[in-house]
């Protein structure tokens, strides 16, 4: 008999109850992601516009001379909008092979043989996006926000603008979820990230080159609110209230944004499945 | 050429006194208009179950309908005397699965990805990165667990499946074929594994292979499944014995005739791929006497039929034998 068994042990200590796997999915993809220097570059440089913002902030709060750079509802909207292009890379870079390369893999099988469900699957890999587009969206604006009261001193700007952190907070998510929820749906169709990112870059650009193209063939600039990214432009107008009294668009743009979130819910029901069926 | 399978045996594999690990009642599977589990009724006995069957037998679905991820449109599955249906999360933290087509998590290293596996399986984080090492070292990974998953060999992805079904200690694991695409060392050391586990470790599994010497050498039973339904189940001893005495003979001339003139004599019989027939001369009471006269039996009615033989010799019954029977030729 030997001193010590180095075989097969039998396990004895503690069990985590069902419900807490989609945790450790989005733990693990956001460690692995961060662990890539690139990726790393990348989520910083996507925080420049809030150095520059501050910038901005500090003179416009330093100087009288700089009064008129003083931040308000459009300074915000402008900045989440110039976001939104480290947001696409963000989505690109992540979101392609988070399902694709699980198809690829055959890892479905081996996720869903453990006590998680269809819906925690999905919601932990959504969660993976939504919160590294949360931090490159949400967290510059937000803190931009903060900035800007520590350089004045009070909390005046906010309580004076009570409706930006609301607005900035329901514009974010309303973004990360479409932006999320879409790319998910795609890489669910595939096993190739290459081409997952590809067939994104291809639904944003050409739905808002035909939609502009659309417009000014018809006159019609409703048109312009039909593509995701001109539906997103819209909703975020009403959301932050640029968008002027009587301005057409909103509800086909809101429409538009949910008949998107549905599509894709719909498309991962239907294709993420535990193990291919074989007639 | 085979004979058609004959009536089957009742659906049950569980020794007197014995509780199921999985017990399925009248399981019924339809995808669309194919059925592909066709009212199942068996129970599992604790240990080593051969799951066997030809392709399309349903033994993937069966597979499925235990971990709970297809919804039986008729009949319950319990495992380890949970429903499936009912509580499928807990069904599942008690199985491990091993795939039979290659499956990991691209870009993790081998202890990274069954620790990870450990805690989707509900391991609190340290348990499941110290059982990851461990069981790494028993599948025999342990020098090669900080590669990355996708540089290993087909042999080492075997054993790494095998490794993320063990990780969270399963009182079942479910092995689709698992000693698909290894070397005949690999494939040895596999089934040493595999038996270890059954014998040593008290883990109780379920076996699909269309290997048949895999089975035979690593289980105690089996259940055979043909077209959706069980065509025989049991230990193997008791399928293997009890048929009479076999035989493997080849003959030249019109083997059609004398296969005719076997069957006549009330002999089973089944061509293999070798040209040659085994033959099983029943020891039933009621059997011909010259029955028990065996091989010159054999050429005399050989000699009858006007044909000659090349080759005769008794032979051992195997599942081969058993798997011709209930299914034919089919695999």
């Amino acid at each position: 008999m030997p001193v010590h068994d180095q075989g097969y042990q039998r396990y004895s200590g503690h069990r985590l109850g069902p419900g807490r796997a989609w945790q450790v999915i989005t733990r693990t993809g956001v460690q692995s992601l961060v662990a890539r220097r690139a990726f790393l570059g990348l989520l910083l440089l996507s925080w420049t516009p809030f150095l520059a913002g501050t910038v901005q902030v500090y003179l416009s709060s330093s100087f009288e001379q700089a009064a008129f750079l003083s931040p308000n509802n459009q300074t915000y909207w402008d900045f989440l909008e110039r976001q939104g292009s480290f947001a696409f890379l963000i989505t690109v870079w992540v979101g392609a092979g988070l399902i694709a390369d699980d198809r690829r893999a055959n890892a479905l099988a081996l996720y869903l043989s453990k006590p998680l469900t269809v819906t925690e699957y999905i919601v932990g890999k959504l969660a993976i996006l939504l919160l590294l587009l949360g931090a490159v969206i949400w967290a510059p604006a937000m803190a931009l926000l903060l900035v800007q009261s520590a350089f004045a001193g009070s909390l005046e700007f906010i309580r004076t603008h009570a409706s930006l952190v609301p607005a900035i907070t329901l514009y974010s998510l309303v973004a990360m979820a479409l932006s999320s929820l879409t790319m998910l749906a795609l890489s669910s169709l595939s096993s190739s990230s290459r081409f997952v990112g590809i067939m994104y870059a291809g639904v944003i650009f050409f739905t808002q080159a035909v939609t502009r193209v659309l417009a000014s063939a018809t006159g019609l600039p409703i048109w312009n609110h039909l593509s995701p990214i001109g539906a997103l432009d819209r909703v975020g107008q009403t959301i932050f209230g640029l968008d002027g009294a009587g301005q057409p668009g909103l509800l086909p743009a809101l429409a538009v944004v949910l008949g998107l979130t549905l599509a894709s819910v719909a498309i991962l029901r239907w294709r993420v499945r535990g193990i291919e069926v074989v007639a | 050429m085979s004979l058609p399978a004959p009536a089957p045996p009742p659906a049950t594999a569980l020794p007197p006194g014995a509780s199921p690990v999985v017990a399925c009642d009248g399981l019924t599977v339809r995808y669309g208009s194919h059925l592909a589990l066709s009212d199942v009724s068996v129970a599992f006995p604790p240990g080593a179950i051969g799951l066997l069957g030809p392709n399309g037998a349903g033994k993937s679905t069966l597979i499925k309908a235990v971990l709970g991820l297809v919804r039986p449109d008729a009949g319950r599955v319990s495992v380890l005397g949970l429903d499936v249906a009912g509580d499928p999360l807990g069904v599942r933290a008690r199985i491990g699965y091993m795939p039979e087509h290659d499956a990991h998590i691209p870009g993790m290293t081998a202890v990274s990805f069954v620790a990870y596996c450990g805690e989707l399986a509900g391991l609190p984080g340290a348990s499941a990165m110290q059982r990851a090492h461990e069981v790494l070292f028993y599948v025999g990974l342990g020098e090669a667990r900080y590669r990355t998953v996708d540089t290993y060999s087909t042999g080492m992805k075997q054993r790494i499946k095998l490794a993320q079904a063990l990780v969270h200690d399963p009182d079942l694991l479910l092995l689709d074929e698992p000693t698909n695409g290894l070397d005949p060392r690999g494939r040895d050391d596999m089934l040493r594994l595999i038996a270890d586990l059954a014998q040593r470790k008290g883990i109780n599994l379920v076996l699909s292979s269309h290997l048949l010497p895999d089975v035979e050498t690593t289980c105690q039973h089996v259940v055979v499944m043909h077209q959706g339904a069980v065509a025989a189940a049991g230990p193997i001893a008791d399928l293997l014995g009890q048929r009479g005495r076999l035989y493997e003979i080849r003959v030249k001339g019109d083997t059609a005739r004398f296969a005719m003139a076997l069957r006549a004599e009330g002999v089973e019989c089944h061509d293999t791929d070798e040209a040659t027939w085994r033959v099983v001369v029943p020891l039933a009471a009621d059997a011909p006497a010259a029955h028990d006269a065996g091989v010159p039996w054999l050429c005399a009615i050989a000699a009858r039929e006007g044909v000659q033989v090349r080759h005769v010799r008794a032979s051992m019954h195997s599942l081969e034998d058993v798997f011709a029977r209930v299914v034919g030729g089919e695999r």
